[in-house]
């Protein structure tokens, strides 16, 4: 869906949002008040600066604007491919924002991610990820890669990646693989304002991303692995 | 005899840092604990999936340390070995350990079990900024043969500090992959002292992404080890504040550079092509206060 469409389903009372090429931020109008947007559109390669941008204005949230709720928007195709930001260091500027989200929660600011375009690899990891609890479009897509790139790389045939992707969810790129394995929360359908609302009243907790994987049968063992490190005898 | 970092497995790498035979492994190999993905792929498995998680004690302080096996599949991140992490992190919290060792070597997500691996790197997020915010250092050290890439190289940038040789290599995405994707021009994986001085842990170090570069040897970086258990973690704004003014001074400053001899240049070290030949000590004693 076009960023500015779904803008306006997400708040019908109304929002300022301001876009600067591929990047955007602002606020929208819910019953509760006001929630602070940040997004990303045309499926953004996070760069070094992109990535500075989006953690500036969460600080820029947190400090100016106490407990205001934060929806994050981002639309990216993973984190830029170039030599120069690895020079410059962008898993330090991923890293940043991830601290800059921390922050935010620890500070009791709600933070809400939704997918509704495209989310890969590095550039949903550092955001949406990071989020209290991530949502999605039905139409969305997540992917860590596509099947033909992941058949070159472990050398097994793309057929057989492709049937079996038909019986697991733990490889191949799509959003209901995500909702299986528990890190997309639910799917928002219908009236999207609802949904928001919904999610800004609901309570905040631990990560519940492996507790949900395990009820929905899509990520088995990470939940009770965990469980064994976390208490069981050295 | 100097035993090289490099060259050391995951477990040779914990017996040597941690104090002698003070390691005790949760979940070891005789548990049986493996990937249930790679056997559905017909790939073989490691009975502990490649990562070495349990206790120990560091100049005799209470530790938790993990350590990634680069043997095998380069230290990549699946369902279990990324569920060995958080559990060990998580374990943190209800012991309280002086510090959390990371000895990372992973090139990032397991692409046969890319979901599993990708969402498991972000709970590995969650969970290292859930322990620093109990005020319990996590200490990451960086000197293996596959570097700290993807995922892991976003973890290894939430902990306190990286203890990094020239050798342990840190960024985002490897330079095999920017190479197969944007093509040679952009980036020459096989051009070893081009990838050395781009993501080498010299240049890591002057930019203010590692803490501290050691000589690649395993008494180096129990010795880097032992004085970061003093960090005190700081996750306040101001302190996110700080770290943003750098972070923007730096593309201010170097964002123009071509090279990473040019953004060492900049910084004021002179002669910085030679910086690549020095040994670790020279290295500290000649860009000491021209860090970035």
């Amino acid at each position: 869906m076009d960023a500015k469409l779904l803008l306006e389903q997400l708040f019908p009372a109304g929002q300022r949002v301001d876009f600067d090429g591929q990047y955007f931020s602002g606020t929208g109008q819910t019953a509760d008040g006001e929630v602070a947007v940040i997004g990303t559109t045309d499926a953004a390669a996070i760069g070094v600066e992109l990535a500075f941008r989006i953690a500036g204005q969460v600080l820029e949230i947190v400090r100016s604007h106490p407990r205001r709720p934060i929806l994050l928007l981002v639309d990216t195709q993973g984190q830029r491919l170039s030599r120069r930001d690895e020079l410059l260091g962008i898993n330090g500027y991923m890293a940043h924002l991830a601290k800059c989200i921390e922050v935010a929660r620890r500070a009791g600011h709600r933070v809400i991610g939704l997918v509704y375009s495209q989310a890969v690899s590095g550039g949903f990891l550092a955001s949406s990820m990071l989020a209290d609890t991530c949502y999605a479009l039905p139409e969305a897509e997540v992917r860590v890669m596509n099947l033909p790139a992941m058949s070159r790389i472990t050398k097994i045939p793309v057929e057989r990646l492709q049937d079996l992707s038909q019986l697991s969810p733990v490889f191949a790129p799509g959003v209901e693989n995500y909702l299986r394995m528990g890190a997309i929360a639910e799917l928002w359908q219908g009236d999207l304002a609802a949904c928001l609302e919904k999610a800004l009243a609901a309570a905040v907790g631990h990560d519940a991303r492996r507790d949900r994987g395990l009820a929905r049968q899509g990520r088995l063992l990470a939940g009770p692995v965990a469980e064994r490190v976390r208490h069981g005898g050295a | 005899m100097t035993q090289s970092y490099y060259e050391a497995s995951a477990r040779e790498r914990l017996a040597a840092v941690l104090d002698p035979s003070s390691f005790q492994e949760i979940l070891p190999p005789s548990a049986r604990v493996t990937s249930p993905h790679l056997r559905q792929l017909d790939t073989p498995a490691a009975f502990d999936d490649g990562i070495i998680v349990g206790e120990g004690r560091l100049d005799g302080q209470p530790v938790l340390a993990a350590a990634q096996e680069g043997g095998f599949m380069g230290g990549a991140v699946g369902e279990v070995h990324g569920a060995k992490l958080v559990g060990l992190l998580e374990r943190a919290l209800d012991t309280r350990p002086t510090a959390v060792l990371l000895l990372v070597e992973s090139g990032g997500v397991r692409l046969h079990e890319a979901n599993a691996g990708l969402i498991a790197v972000s709970e590995v997020m969650r969970a290292v900024l859930a322990v620093r915010g109990a005020g319990i250092p996590v200490i990451v050290l960086d000197g293996g043969q596959f570097g700290c890439f993807g995922g892991m190289g976003i973890v290894a940038r939430l902990c306190d500090t990286v203890i990094i040789s020239e050798e342990g290599r840190l960024g985002l995405s490897g330079p095999e992959v920017i190479e197969t994707t944007c093509g040679v021009e952009e980036f020459d994986s096989r051009d070893r002292a081009l990838v050395w001085r781009t993501v080498g842990g010299k240049h890591r170090t002057l930019l203010g992404e590692a803490g501290e570069l050691v000589a690649d040897a395993t008494a180096a970086f129990r010795a880097a080890a032992i004085r970061a258990l003093a960090l005190t973690p700081d996750l306040s704004l101001e302190a996110l504040e700080r770290e943003h003014a750098a972070l923007g001074q730096r593309i201010e400053r170097f964002g123009d550079c071509h090279d990473a001899v040019d953004i060492w240049r900049a910084l004021g070290i002179e002669a910085p092509e030679r910086l690549p030949l020095l040994e670790a000590a020279d290295f500290n004693t000649i860009t000491a206060g021209k860090r970035a």
